[in-house]
């Protein structure tokens, strides 16, 4: 009983602020509404028994991604109301779409509920005695090993492209010269004086 | 299981509905790829559960991966289209039609 509480609360909850996230006019209430997203379907996993995945979400989605979409919505300064003009121009075949969409995905569900597929072969069974995490280990560092460090990769190069991309060079400001900094000696640099009583040095 | 499911369909159709919606503003459609790959994982996980079998999860793992180095990635493009042109809106970007 509480379950199906939860999991109605969790579903409505996802929706809503799914359908918010396309539907607000501010990008930061887009933000948020988007995290508002992420936190319940991480709920819907929890709900499953799939904590790792959820605990994923949460760090990953609302942590990361959430927060690098709302620095990018701040930093740039974009007339925001001017974007949201054309609105009404797409929503008639944006909504056609979506129905036509949601229609088919329903049918197949349907479909898939009435059976007559075969899903009984199970590539990697869930052992009731182990954690899901432990489990998802398990998994993930015998059989998937080269996926994940294909995984590793994808974000590895997704780091540097962003970086790359984002990165220039600013006139006027000054830089370390590494090199130049190694070459210089004590001798080249400092030298002995002896300085008479009364008179400064001169540098 | 087909609860999840319909959730998950719900979901990806409001993504779709996104990018049709915000046709001008490109954050707000890169927000809308995020709730249909969210779907995509409600889905994997849904039936990982119901078939007791984990690689649903591992795949989620890697699709979420892969969410998250499209997001950095879009956004970085964004911010360099930006500074480039001092607008966002979609219905410009046609400089590479030749």
């Amino acid at each position: 009983m509480i379950q199906a509480i939860a999991f109605y609360l969790f579903a409505f909850v996802v929706i809503l602020s799914g359908a918010l996230t396309i539907a607000s006019r501010n990008p930061v209430h887009s933000v948020m509404w988007l995290i508002l997203a992420f936190f319940n379907a991480a709920g819907l996993m929890v709900l499953v028994g799939a904590e790792f995945i959820a605990m994923l979400l949460v760090i990953v989605y609302v942590g990361a991604v959430a927060v690098l979409f709302l620095f990018v919505v701040m930093m740039l300064d974009i007339d925001f109301a001017e974007l949201r003009a054309g609105v009404a121009r797409y929503a008639g075949i944006g909504l056609a779409v979506a129905v036509a969409l949601a229609a088919e995905v329903m049918i197949a569900v349907g479909a898939w509920s009435a059976g007559k597929i075969d899903l009984t072969r199970r590539v990697a069974p869930v052992d009731p005695a182990m954690p899901n995490i432990q489990a998802i280990g398990t998994l993930l560092y015998t059989r998937y090993v080269f996926i994940f460090e294909a995984a590793g990769f994808v974000l590895l190069v997704a780091m540097i492209g962003a970086i790359v991309l984002t990165h220039r060079e600013r006139s006027g400001s000054r830089f370390q010269n590494v090199a130049r900094q190694n070459a210089r000696r004590p001798q080249d640099a400092t030298r002995n004086v002896q300085p008479p009583v009364g008179q400064g040095v001169q540098l | 299981m087909v609860h999840y499911l319909v959730v998950s369909a719900i979901l990806f159709t409001m993504g779709v509905l996104g990018i049709f919606v915000n046709r001008k503003n490109l954050i707000v459609i890169l927000m809308a790829i995020e709730l249909i790959l969210l779907a995509v994982n409600i889905n994997f996980v849904a039936f990982s559960s119901y078939l007791g079998d984990l690689v649903g999860q591992v795949f989620a793992m890697f699709v979420l991966t892969v969410a998250a180095g499209e997001a950095a990635i879009g956004l970085a493009i964004l911010v360099i289209y930006f500074r480039g042109r001092g607008t966002i809106a979609v219905d410009d970007v046609n400089r590479m039609k030749g």
